[in-house]
């Protein structure tokens, strides 16, 4: 990777997600990669995490400034395939979830989601497991919305895909 | 033409039920539904965004997804007769969403694997946001099915208004002989499995409808279709090329 690439893909992993303002577009691997298309010309990969994420071009904006603030002229590209997944959310973006208060993906989407399966999820305040789904749409379209048995706080989950 | 007459088959299925979803936005029975009902459309708004892209590239007369969404009249539209049926009650609404997503989740699965590029990252997002819609509105089904008595009455109603609609699913119709997408027909025994499956633990049973009703492939919709494309279009119709 070169000098120039190095700096613009950190310009663009430090823009935070509209929704989730505590984890960066590289915290939830949304952003793809950066890469250099002539001495000062950045196009950064950026791929939705759900089809109508309204956030989608709020973000592709956000990073085309980030990269544009950096000093290069800057593209976005749009990456469908392979689809996101939430197993590409960062070990220290899960950790900030959790710190904000965002209960972060239980891991192993890859296998298929059983019909009524349910995982445990541990509540973001008090570490109980004794929580249970409100509903399985939240905020956004990337959480459920789940509640603490234990210390009674209702908290949002991000799902699992 | 005859893929994107097949992408265009898909692309309609999705906008369509999804504006119709997007119709339950402040008037659900709960918060929580509230929130569940539009995130859904929000879900099938977005597959048809892509389709209707990809669908605008492979015809290459430049039209793009809004002059496909907003710029054809109900005759030109080619979206399953279950995806335009009218609200009604909620027990409605939550079976229309089960029955397609118990038919998109084996579809987008066998699509993950097109040889066609663009297919392929829009059934890989679509079928997980799928499943998730399996379950939600299966759930629901169970709840309604074996609730009370009022409750079982309408989710009976639902099944028996709406079950005629299920045999057009299953037609090829455009998407007949294109290698970049899987058969329709083929689909079939996964829905009746997972509609089984969620019917049993509902005390509801799968009538048997010897005629099914078709014809929206061939853009003969139903009345309600009109009146929802009316809404729909009309901004975008009454402001040509606006923006903000």
């Amino acid at each position: 990777m070169s000098l120039d690439q190095r700096r613009a893909w950190a310009a663009a992993a430090a823009v935070p997600d509209p929704e989730v303002p505590c984890v960066t577009v590289a915290d939830l691997g949304i952003l793809r990669w950066v890469r250099m298309e002539g001495p000062d010309r950045a196009v950064a990969g950026v791929t939705p995490t759900y089809s109508g994420c309204p956030a989608v071009l709020a973000i592709e904006l956000a990073i085309e400034a980030a990269l544009r603030e950096a000093g290069f002229d800057a593209r976005i590209e749009r990456v469908m395939s392979p689809a996101w997944t939430t197993d590409w959310i960062t070990g220290e973006g899960r950790e900030k979830l959790r710190a904000y208060g965002i209960a972060p993906p239980v891991s192993g989407s890859a296998s298929k989601m059983s019909l009524f399966g349910e995982v445990s999820v541990a509540c973001p305040k008090c570490g109980s497991q004794d929580t249970e789904k409100l509903s399985e749409f939240g905020s956004t379209a990337c959480k459920a919305h789940y509640r603490c048995l234990g210390c009674a706080e209702p908290f949002d989950y991000f799902k699992c895909i | 033409m005859a893929l994107f007459d097949a992408v265009l088959e898909l692309a309609d299925d999705h906008l369509v039920l999804g504006h119709r979803l997007s119709e339950w936005c402040g008037h659900a029975p709960m918060l929580e539904e509230d929130l569940a009902l539009p995130n859904m459309a929000l879900d099938l708004i977005g597959t048809a965004r892509g389709l209707y892209t990809y669908a605008g590239a492979l015809e290459g007369a430049g039209r793009d997804e809004d002059d496909l969404a907003y710029l054809r009249g109900e005759r030109a539209y080619r979206n399953l007769l279950l995806c335009e049926r009218p609200n009604e009650d909620f027990a409605h609404t939550i079976l229309r969403q089960f029955y397609f997503a118990a038919f998109m989740v084996p579809y987008w699965s066998a699509a993950a694997r097109s040889e066609d590029e663009t297919v392929r990252g829009i059934a890989g997002k679509a079928g997980k946001e799928m499943a998730y819609h399996v379950r939600h509105c299966g759930e629901w089904v169970v709840r309604l099915g074996d609730g009370t008595e009022e409750s079982a009455r309408r989710m009976k109603d639902a099944v028996e208004a709406l079950h005629i609609y299920v045999g057009e699913m299953f037609e090829e119709a455009a998407s007949a002989g294109i290698a970049a997408l899987p058969s329709r027909a083929g689909m079939r025994g996964e829905w009746e499995a997972t509609v089984d499956h969620v019917f049993g633990l509902a005390g509801l049973s799968r009538p048997v409808v010897p005629h099914p009703q078709t014809g929206g492939r061939a853009g003969v919709h139903g009345e309600a279709l009109g009146h929802m494309l009316a809404e729909m279009q009309s901004v975008h119709r009454a402001h040509p090329g606006a923006t903000w």
